[in-house]
């Protein structure tokens, strides 16, 4: 039996040594909501876990200058209890929020949420239509990359050896902007994402598109951001002609596949339904900002 | 293995433990305590059968290491009666009948409590989404949301 | 004392009366099969099949038994092996040949997840590891998942030495059909060709599992003289003990089982699965040794339900009157034998009257684990696919589908296809209710549809053995042998408090083990209540008789003369009013002075069961862009006969339905093209949760059973019966076409309406 172990260093540094002498079957511990599944499914047999939730980074949300840092282990109902985070952003932290229930909200985090990589993950299309960026530290420093990014196929990221990610960085969010983040799922609860859908816009003046960034998840093995939604939507009111283009860009940019969640017919015309609603939420956030 | 040594809080009382890497607080719980009023369903955070409160939040303790809880504040369905007198939620389970083989019961008992703390007057709709972690397969859960409400309604005018 | 039900008045039954183990439940003090550990005790883990079909080529234990903390390791030699029942092959569903392989897979796996062999060792961790050292070598076989095609010639044969019964050609080749059961009456040619419509539907169902929370376990306990105690979570600790003992070649009396807390059942906690092999490990190892499934091995080894499909025509006139009905059923047995194919031909059709009809339903073996009972078993499957035929038929008439039903509903003196005779039953007033309530009138919104369906279960009666005990302060324990799995020591307590006339805190019930009780069979079938709450009232009766001769003794007067009333002796005859009435408490302060201590006993064998029908209403709203289901309103009516603790019959009525709502919607065994089950969880095994379902209003009709002394109907299985057909037609109702496959998941729903929008352009 390969034996296990648990450190929970207090800082950056030392969990960095601790995961790169630990290797590959060393695991980085936060809310443990799916490690702790695939550990008692034995789908891993990790030798060291590190828990960063000592690590004061992890566990803040602080406001800077360009843009609001959130720790990688600042849990879903934390998240959902700052009331200026959840003004700012409403779509992102609902997206937190839907992952699991009360019990799970009250260990899960958002860092984790990222870096298990499934392609089901709710924050993730949120993240990505919201701009955000990951804090990445590992024994070359700390750089940070698109969300996007990270996740590089099921279950995999694009961490290096060594590295965990301490933080993630949202933009402050600019005048008449809004967000939203819309999943199907079959129950009301308790499910994994079936289709995900994050929309992210800003708003000219005269109530015509400024800026939008939209992505997928669960359509295609990692979350994608759809480019073609910029162009429908910039320049352009949320009309009928909009919604139709919007929708057949959200379906033309799935992949999916069939399974127990769901079918590839299902996931490609759900998809473009959500990017409907999901922007029309957007576009009534922003238009209240 | 080796394990760790672990001092928390349960239930008011200061409790040692030792536990090794990977052990849940659920296993910890039951197999090291002998506190089996948590209940084990599914081990993956499904069922909410483990539900106890971690530092104030309602967690399923499944999904919750024994060896990350040094200082940590815990409380179980073992401690919700204050002495020999219940709890106005687990009273109003027995008078709805909120309950039928009862496996699920410590689970949502505690999860109702940590939400009535947070949402003191809550709607039929607000208790089913916040015990929407929580499985029944007996009740269909309609005794059970009628008991949560009408707890929530002596609680509230009891202060 | 006679079993006159004319009177209401009663003082408990019908009451709301606090349940006697409650208090336990709400604190966490009850324990469960889990909740126990014995000093010593061993942890036992099981070695599954990673395939669906495969012959077991060599299995090598060594280097699991050389890991330190392994204290034995089994397969199934150690389990002994039975020859198929005499004769050959005669329908028992417990053969023991079948059951010793279900327990520990012999010349093959049949299934992903079936037992392979296991470890008892000093952690559950290091039983885990252990199963890792063990290498089994598989020669993987070609699987079938189907039961039509599982029935076909040429299909992988599961067990090779099966061979169709009762097939008059007798078969040389052996074949995965192992039975098939046939009801009919009248001429079906004529009864179609008097039709004005027909229809022919094809309707699927998938195997869905039971769902209780609590995962099965166990602790066994040997000792040297040969004696076992096995503690478990069961719905049937004397059948427990039966099945064990004549697996394992023991005594009955040498095996001791003691009944947990169950954590619910439905019908799968009714067999043996893990407990001969706890056995077995502790009589290796001299130790206590405990098991305890996880969530995924209760999905992949223990029964669901069986998938279905069936073919099914029907003719009606004009006027309503169904004229013919004919239904051929393939149902999935799993890997072994077994599927509940008399009770779905009893099903189909039951609540109706028709002239000529024909059911006929096949027990087929696929690669899937063996089938339990789960809740009315076979009857969902079968009423989905009748009352799907008979909503399209009415619906085509342009009859109400209330008063489609009323025109041939049974009635006193009907029989069911399987021979059942109906006496007094409630069906017409079930339907009135229905027609009269206001659910059945009320506006629907856009996109929502109401559904109906009507559901029929005979319940069980049987063998039920009980001991109460008068004590000598005047409390009162009663000892039943039936596991209580949803409040049945409440209306027990009721029922004997209503006899000896005392309150109801004054007795306490206790579910008892093998050592101390006659036998009793399984908590399922709908029949605790019916029978073994009859035994209770014979029970309490005969401690009331000897209540009786004690006052006559006393008072030197005929025991004839001395009636009970009010929970007191009472001289009968006028002119005796000089003697006071001796009460319950100080009879019994007499008693061990007078004779000894009075105890009343019964051990029956209940007949007289009636029918119990079952009526559902429900509203869905319908996601035309997504196919996601909101069910907004549910009405449960039922005939429930007379409703002890009408809590717990109201929960029962619940409960059925909200199981039902999650069969019509989204749960299924999901298998990959390896035939390995892909949602091994409650993640993906999608049971309702709180915001799925809305309230679930009942409404209890009351036609007493005249066979039982207080009227009792079962009450736990009728109301499942219909619930997946009621959704399943609320959803076709609120898109506007037929639906006949379960569950009615999001993408199927979704399909439906997008042929629906391009049938329309």
């Amino acid at each position: 039996m390969a034996e296990l172990k648990y450190e929970s260093p207090q800082t950056t540094e030392a969990a960095v040594a601790l995961l790169a002498a630990g290797g590959p079957t060393a695991r980085v511990f936060a809310g443990g909501t799916d490690l702790m599944v695939q550990m008692h499914e034995e789908m891993i047999e990790p030798t060291l876990l590190v828990d960063i939730k000592r690590i004061s980074e992890t566990r803040q949300i602080t406001f800077e200058d360009d843009y609001v840092r959130i720790g990688a282990a600042v849990t879903g109902a934390e998240l959902g209890e700052h009331a200026e985070l959840k003004a700012m952003w409403p779509g992102v932290v609902e997206a937190v929020e839907l992952i699991g229930s009360y019990q799970v909200q009250g260990r899960a985090t958002i860092g984790g949420n990222l870096c298990n990589a499934s392609p089901a993950a709710d924050s993730v299309p949120a993240l990505i239509a919201a701009a955000a960026r990951v804090v990445i530290a590992g024994p070359g420093g700390v750089r940070d990359i698109p969300v996007e990014d990270m996740p590089v196929g099921p279950g995999r990221t694009s961490l290096a050896a060594g590295e965990f990610v301490t933080s993630l960085l949202l933009p402050k969010r600019a005048e008449r902007a809004g967000d939203a983040y819309l999943r199907f799922i079959p129950r009301t609860e308790m499910d994994i994402a079936v289709v995900g859908v994050g929309v992210s816009v800003t708003l000219n003046p005269d109530g015509t598109c400024a800026t939008a960034r939209m992505a997928l998840g669960a359509v295609a093995p990692t979350a994608r951001l759809v480019k073609a939604a910029s162009d429908i939507l910039v320049g352009n009111k949320l009309d009928h002609a909009v919604l139709e283009a919007l929708a057949e860009a959200a379906s033309d940019a799935c992949s999916p596949i069939d399974d127990k969640r769901g079918t590839i017919v299902f996931r490609t015309k759900v998809a473009g339904v959500l990017a409907c609603r999901a922007a029309a939420i957007a576009w009534q956030r922003a238009e209240k900002n | 293995m080796a394990k760790n040594f672990v001092t928390t809080t349960i239930n008011g009382d200061e409790v040692e433990f030792a536990s090794y890497p990977g052990q849940s607080l659920l296993d910890v719980l039951r197999s090291e305590l002998h506190m089996t009023g948590t209940k084990n369903g599914c081990g993956s955070g499904d069922c909410g059968a483990c539900t106890v409160v971690l530092n104030g939040r309602p967690v399923n303790a499944c999904l919750v290491l024994g060896v990350e809880l040094d200082g940590a504040e815990i409380e179980t369905i073992e401690g919700m009666a204050t002495g020999t007198k219940l709890h106005p939620l687990q009273q109003k389970f027995l008078d709805h009948a909120a309950l039928q083989c009862g496996i699920c019961t410590p689970g949502i008992l505690t999860m109702a409590k940590a939400f009535l703390e947070k949402n003191p007057d809550p709607t039929e709709s607000e208790v089913r989404y916040g015990l929407a972690g929580n499985l029944c397969r007996c009740t269909g859960y309609d005794k059970i949301v009628r008991a949560v409400l009408d707890a929530a309604a002596d609680m509230r005018a009891d202060g | 004392m006679s079993n006159d039900q004319s009177t209401t008045n009663y003082r408990w039954v019908g009451k709301r009366t606090p349940r006697p183990d409650g208090v336990d439940k709400v604190t966490g003090r009850a324990r469960y099969g889990d909740d126990m550990s014995v000093p010593g005790m061993l942890h036992c883990k099981i070695l599954r099949s990673p395939h669906a079909h495969a012959r077991i080529v060599s299995i090598d234990l060594s280097k699991a038994k050389a890991l330190k903390g392994v204290k034995a390791v089994l397969t199934c030699a150690e389990i002994p092996d039975h020859p198929l029942s005499e004769p050959p092959y005669a329908p028992i569903i417990n053969d023991m040949h079948d059951i010793s392989r279900n327990v520990m897979a012999r010349e093959k796996v049949l299934y992903d997840g079936h037992a392979v062999a296991a470890v008892a060792a000093t952690s559950e961790r290091i039983a885990r590891a252990a199963l890792k050292l063990i290498d089994v070598e598989y020669e993987v076989l070609p699987h079938v998942l189907d039961p039509l095609e599982a029935a076909q010639p040429g299909a992988p044969i599961l067990n090779e030495d099966q061979f169709t019964f009762g097939d008059e050609t007798e078969p040389k080749v052996p074949s995965n059909l192992f039975r098939s059961i046939t009801g009919k009456r009248g001429d079906l040619e004529a009864g179609f060709a008097e039709a004005d419509l027909i229809i022919e539907r094809e309707f699927i169902s998938e195997p869905v599992h039971q769902g209780y929370i609590e995962p099965l376990a166990c602790i066994a306990t040997t000792s040297e003289d040969g004696c076992v105690e096995l503690w478990t979570t069961t719905q049937g600790h004397f059948v427990i003990r039966a099945l064990c003992a004549k697996l394992l070649n023991m005594e009955l009396a040498k095996i001791r089982v003691t009944a947990s807390e169950i954590g619910g059942g439905f019908g799968g906690k009714n067999t043996i699965y893990g407990e001969p092999v706890a056995i077995r490990l502790s009589q290796m190892t001299g130790r206590p040794v405990r098991m305890v499934m996880t969530r995924t091995e209760v999905f992949r080894a223990s029964g669901p339900t069986v998938g279905s499909r069936s073919k099914i025509k029907m003719g009606a006139k004009k006027d309503g009157t169904i004229t013919a009905a004919e239904v051929d059923t393939w149902y999935q047995a799993g890997a072994f034998k077994g599927a509940p194919v008399g009770r779905a031909v009893e099903t189909y059709f039951s609540s109706y009257k028709i002239a000529n009809v024909r059911a006929t339903c096949y027990d087929v073996c696929v690669n899937r684990p063996k089938v339990a009972a789960y809740r009315a078993p076979g009857a969902p499957m079968a009423a989905f696919a009748a009352e799907g035929a008979i909503n399209e038929l009415a619906d085509r008439l342009g009859i109400d589908p209330i008063d489609f039903r009323l025109k041939n509903a049974v009635g006193e003196g009907d029989e069911s296809l399987m021979g059942s005779k109906y006496g007094q039953i409630g069906l017409v007033e079930v339907l009135e209710k229905v027609k009269s309530h206001p659910h059945y009138a009320a506006p629907l919104g856009p996109n929502q549809g109401r559904g109906f369906a009507l559901g029929y279960w005979m319940h069980g009666g049987g063998l039920s053995s009980v001991s109460a005990h008068l004590l000598d302060d005047g409390t009162v324990t009663v000892a039943t042998g039936n596991p209580d799995i949803g409040g049945s020591r409440s209306s027990m307590r009721v029922m004997a408090a209503e006899e000896l006339g005392i309150d109801i805190e004054l007795i306490k019930p206790i579910v008892a083990d093998t050592g101390s009780m006659g036998y009793s069979h399984l908590t399922a079938g709908s029949r605790t209540t019916f029978a073994t709450g009859w035994a209770v009232v014979n029970a309490v009766r005969e401690i009331i008789d000897k209540l009786r001769a004690l006052a006559a003794k006393k008072w030197g007067i005929s025991v004839d003369d001395v009636i009970w009333e009010s929970g007191q002796a009472v001289p009968k005859k006028a002119g005796q009013d000089r003697i006071k009435p001796l009460s319950l408490k100080e009879l019994a302060g007499m008693a061990t002075k007078m004779g000894g201590a009075i105890a009343g006993h019964s051990e029956i064998n209940a007949g007289g069961v009636g029918a119990a029908f079952s009526a559902q209403l429900v509203d869905v709203e319908v996601d035309p862009e997504t196919g996601f289901v909101t069910p907004t309103r549910y009405t449960v009516v039922q005939d429930v006969g007379r409703a002890i603790s009408p809590d717990y019959v109201e929960g029962q009525m619940q409960g059925g339905a909200v199981q039902g709502i999650g069969w019509a919607l989204n749960e299924a065994y999901i298998y990959d093209a390896e035939g390995r089950l892909q949602n091994t969880g409650f993640l993906d095994y999608r049971m309702p949760v709180a915001s799925d379902v809305p309230m679930i209003d009942t409404v209890l009709v009351e036609v007493p059973n005249p066979n039982h002394p207080y009227g009792v109907r079962g009450v736990g299985e009728p109301c499942l019966v219909p619930a997946p057909a009621a959704v399943a037609n609320a959803v076709e109702n609120a898109i506007g076409r037929t639906m006949s496959w379960l569950p009615l998941s999001p993408p199927k729903i979704l399909q439906a309406i997008e042929e629906l929008k391009l049938a329309a352009e």
